[in-house]
């Protein structure tokens, strides 16, 4: 809405056949109390305990607001692990704090195992082909379960018997079937990260203890207004936000507009080194600024320098293929031709004029010298 | 990215336009590429939702499933792909020319000559985008497993009689995309994107609509501008002008046009189904054709912009003159084209699931060539791309200024003459790097003695630090001031091969002064490693020979339920 009321909408949605196909899987691998589900995660992930038949609790989490499922959920967590057998929690909810505000999450599932073990289940509707799914698919389900991990390893510091799996349970459609097929994946690297960040994450309140007094980011606000607001949180715009974020498009405009070389890409800016405007880099290669003596300005010099080189012999070789052969046409050994060796003469032949010309003429060369081998 | 390529974007952003990264097209087209643009249905794993496919156009052949979720509409689709696609790959299947491949006898381990028929020209499959490459490999896989009729008679679903050919071939079209420099199946954005820099980020690149606006945009607009449109306008339904190269499709689109059209077939489907007598059933016919018409104008309306732009893109691409080299690359695409003609002929079973260990080893290790040809080939075709290599220190460019005969000391002494060259650049030379050139089209080979102007190196070897040349007697200052960077050098070449065999060498293959020549660091040529053992031959630790458990591992059919979506 916010993007929208700036100008910059972002293209985001869902298609309902995703959606539908999505909805109909889960309820799928749900079905029978959970069955099909629980039989998977017993084969993958079962240990040592007893086969769930047809016995698994599936405790009611309904309650008013996510406050309320929140709790239910706990609550059913802590009766189920203290029943010791096998539980599924269908859509639970969860709290985690969130840069100092609580935030909801509901993990598809999660099951609770006899020895108290909680597992959660990630159900996603890509293909599991001949056993291995699209990677990056996998990682933001790996990323999300862990942030599930997280929260639920809250509700357990407090619970009695109760561990949280590092390992969870994908389920997805076999091939191009809509049978399910699950894979345990260990999230301990992703639970470590998100963790990390966390805790790094600015406070909400700080962010917002920085901006203007009376700043707000309501949509009905003018335009310029809003676009003042936003912009007194300073943005890092990196092409990577385009997937993410509603506002990406609207931080791409301003990043381009400031000519940030970031805009290209992350590792452009790496390359560069202090030059961090496309102006600036521009001017620096091009020897209007900068220190030679910084090795970024003499590297960019050097690469604009070549490739102008390489630019004009190519244009001059293809008006010499068109044409006249310009360079060769008076020298001797250029006659001969065909040789890269000859071609190679011809284009030093060019080398004994100016400073400027032999350039062009020596690239030329090179370049004839490649055609010579076709 | 390489300095040289980051600084074309920043070019391109400044002024607007794409730029050239190359100045030759570095992948062969055929004269008549098949364009292939799919559709898929969202959240469906290889169930098609369009395509348009053809050689001419003008004329593109207009491929519909009136409703994915039905599998009698997905097999008619497939059925009619094959008949699109197959009879392309089978008019090049037949016209071949005689060509020698050297095969190692099993029974003596001699190698010898074997005549083998070479198909003179490959089928060239051409998709939008890097996700069609993908889509053309999971249509490949989800194909090659099916049962028809005729395999087996009791198959509860049979698919159409070519299905699982072409499944096979897609596959195979698939597997080559991943070899560096291959041109069988092209993605249009990998064709452009090798060949201009934008001025956005390799991320955006993949919109083909985006990258056309860049490398071409229309008259009186810039890039930047015509690339923004290209991504987010939209028309007074709230489409996109230019909707997504596929094969996802926008989701507005399916919301807001595809899903009803598609519930509006489906809701004449139940009532022609349930029609009575002959009258309604005509009737009912009439709109269920309608509904269908209408579900094919709308994918038809999605995928000509992109088949357009493909098109656009491949008339770009044309005008630039094709790379020496890429016909060498091509070849080795007929080699895998006619390789797998004949695997198919000799009745061999569909590729597997998963390569056994060897075959994933050999795979890899001829990428790995592939894509070390790959960047040899393009810097020797293309000065753009020396310059990139000659940044990096990988090549140079200098001029002979001094050659002296010396020879080896042995009995029938060979000529090793020392060549003295004055470059500007600095290469990463140690004594006795080699560095090669192109001679009469193939490489030959020389080694760095020393910096000149510097005792020849002591006998520890070591090399010392490079002495500016300065001929004049004087120091030699840049224009601009970049005094340290326009100081040229002096280095001794000792040329080792390729001079015949005779004491004197043969005219014309030793350097004369003034010659202005391209060295390079790198190999012209690469040679593959190592043989890996056969089959047979697997170690334990690469799970064994495959031969034990062949039964077991016999690839199966993909299992189908009755309730199947797919």
């Amino acid at each position: 809405m916010l993007a929208t009321a700036l100008g910059s909408p972002a293209p985001f949605g869902q298609s309902q056949f995703a959606f539908m196909r999505g909805n109909a899987f889960e309820a799928k691998v749900k079905a029978d109390g959970g069955a099909e589900l629980l039989r998977l995660l017993y084969e993958r992930l079962g240990g040592g305990a007893p086969e769930p038949a047809g016995d698994a609790a599936a405790p009611d989490l309904s309650a008013a607001g996510p406050e309320g499922r929140a709790a239910r959920t706990a609550l059913a967590l802590r009766e189920a692990t203290a029943a010791g057998g096998w539980a599924l929690l269908d859509h639970p909810m969860l709290a985690l704090e969130v840069a100092g505000s609580p935030a909801y999450l509901e993990p598809d599932a999660v099951v609770v195992h006899p020895d108290g073990r909680w597992t959660v289940v990630e159900i996603k509707s890509f293909p599991m082909i001949d056993a291995s799914a699209d990677a990056s698919k996998v990682g933001a389900a790996a990323r999300q379960a862990a942030v599930y991990v997280l929260a639920l390893e809250r509700v357990a510091a407090v619970t009695e018997g109760a561990e949280v799996g590092h390992q969870v349970l994908l389920v997805c459609p076999k091939d191009f079937s809509n049978l399910p097929t699950a894979s345990v994946v260990d999230v301990r690297k992703q639970r470590a990260v998100t963790r990390r960040q966390l805790t790094r994450l600015t406070r909400i309140e700080d962010i917002a203890a920085e901006l203007p007094e009376g700043t707000t980011f309501d949509p009905a606000c003018a335009p310029d207004e809003l676009d003042a607001a936003v912009a007194a949180v300073p943005p890092a715009y990196a092409p990577e936000c385009l997937a993410a974020c509603e506002l990406a498009f609207h931080c791409r405009a301003k990043s381009r507009a400031e000519g940030a070389v970031e805009a290209l890409g992350r590792s452009v800016r790496g390359e560069l080194g202090g030059l961090t405007t496309v102006a600036g880099v521009l001017a620096a290669a091009a020897g209007k600024e900068g220190d030679p003596a910084d090795p970024t300005v003499a590297a960019l010099r050097r690469a604009a320098a070549l490739r102008a080189e390489a630019l004009e012999s190519a244009a001059a070789l293809r008006a010499g293929s068109i044409g006249d052969h310009a360079g060769s046409g008076d020298d001797g050994t250029g006659g001969a031709g065909g040789t890269g060796s000859a071609v190679g003469t011809a284009g030093a032949g060019g080398t004994a004029g100016a400073d400027g010309a032999g350039r062009t003429g020596s690239a030329a060369g090179t370049a004839g010298a490649s055609e010579g081998q076709s | 990215m390489s300095l040289i390529t980051t600084l074309a974007r920043l070019e391109a952003v400044d002024s607007g336009r794409a730029q050239p990264l190359a100045t030759v097209r570095h992948r062969h087209l055929t004269d008549r590429p098949l364009v292939l643009v799919p559709l898929t249905t969202a959240g469906e794993a290889g169930a098609p939702l369009g395509a348009l496919v053809g050689t001419d156009r003008e004329s593109p052949r207009l491929l519909a499933v009136a409703q994915p979720r039905d599998r009698d509409l997905r097999f008619a689709f497939l059925a009619e792909l094959a008949e699109a696609v197959l009879p392309h790959i089978e008019a090049y299947a037949d016209v071949v020319e005689p060509a020698e491949r050297n095969e190692t006898d099993p029974a003596t381990g001699k190698k010898t000559k074997v005549e083998v028929e070479l198909c003179t020209d490959a089928a060239q499959l051409v998709v939008p985008s890097r996700a069609g490459v993908e889509f053309v490999r999971l249509l490949g896989r989800s194909m090659r497993f099916r049962r028809t009729a005729e395999d087996d008679p009791d198959t509860p679903y049979p698919a159409p009689a070519r299905v699982p050919l072409l499944g096979r071939w897609l596959t195979h079209y698939g597997e080559r995309a991943r070899v560096p420099g291959s041109s069988l199946l092209l993605a249009a954005t990998d064709l452009l994107n090798r060949h201009w820099a934008t001025g956005q980020s390799s991320l955006e690149d993949q919109h083909l609509g985006a990258l056309l606006a860049w490398i071409d945009p229309p008259a009186g607009s810039s890039g930047a501008e015509a690339a923004l449109r290209a991504e987010l306008a939209r028309d007074g339904e709230g489409q996109l002008l230019c909707p997504p190269a596929g094969p996802a499709t926008d989701p507005d689109f399916d919301n807001r046009l595809l899903a009803p059209a598609i519930e509006r077939y489906d809701r004449a489907r139940t009532a022609f189904a349930s029609a009575e007598d002959g009258l309604a059933a005509d009737a009912r016919l009439a709109e269920l054709s309608g509904a269908e018409r209408e579900i094919r104008s709308l994918l038809a309306r999605v995928m000509l912009p992109t088949w357009d732009a493909v098109w656009r893109g491949l008339d770009l691409l044309r005008e630039l003159p094709e790379g020496a080299r890429a016909e060498d690359r091509w070849s080795r695409d007929r080699w895998s084209f006619t390789g797998h003609r004949d695997r198919v002929r000799s009745g061999e079973p569909p590729q597997p699931r998963r390569d056994d260990a060897v075959t994933a080893a050999q795979k890899l290790a001829s990428r790995e060539t592939a894509q070390a040809q790959l960047e040899a080939q393009e810097a020797l075709d293309d000065p753009l791309v020396l310059a990139g290599r000659r940044l990096a220190g990988e090549a140079f460019l200098a001029s002979v200024t001094d050659v002296e005969m010396t020879y080896t000391e042995s009995k029938r002494p060979s000529p090793r003459p020392l060549v003295t060259v004055r470059t500007d650049e600095r290469p990463h030379l140690a004594e006795r790097t080699k560095v090669y050139r192109t001679l009469d089209g193939k490489p030959q080979t020389a080694e760095f003695v020393r910096y000149a102007g510097e005792p020849p190196a002591d006998a520890d070897g070591a090399v010392a630090e490079p002495v500016r040349a300065d001929p004049e007697g004087g120091p030699r200052t840049g224009a601009d001031g970049t005094a340290a960077d326009d100081g040229e050098v002096l280095l001794v070449l000792r040329i080792l091969d390729r001079m015949g065999r005779g004491k004197e060498p043969a005219p014309g293959s030793v350097p004369e002064p003034g010659d202005r020549i391209a060295w390079t660091l790198f190999e012209h040529d690469q040679r593959g490693g190592p043989k890996l053992p056969d089959p047979e031959e697997t170690p334990w630790t690469h799970g064994g020979p495959p031969g034990a458990d062949a039964a077991t591992r016999a690839e199966h059919p993909d299992p189908v339920t009755p309730e199947d979506l797919l």
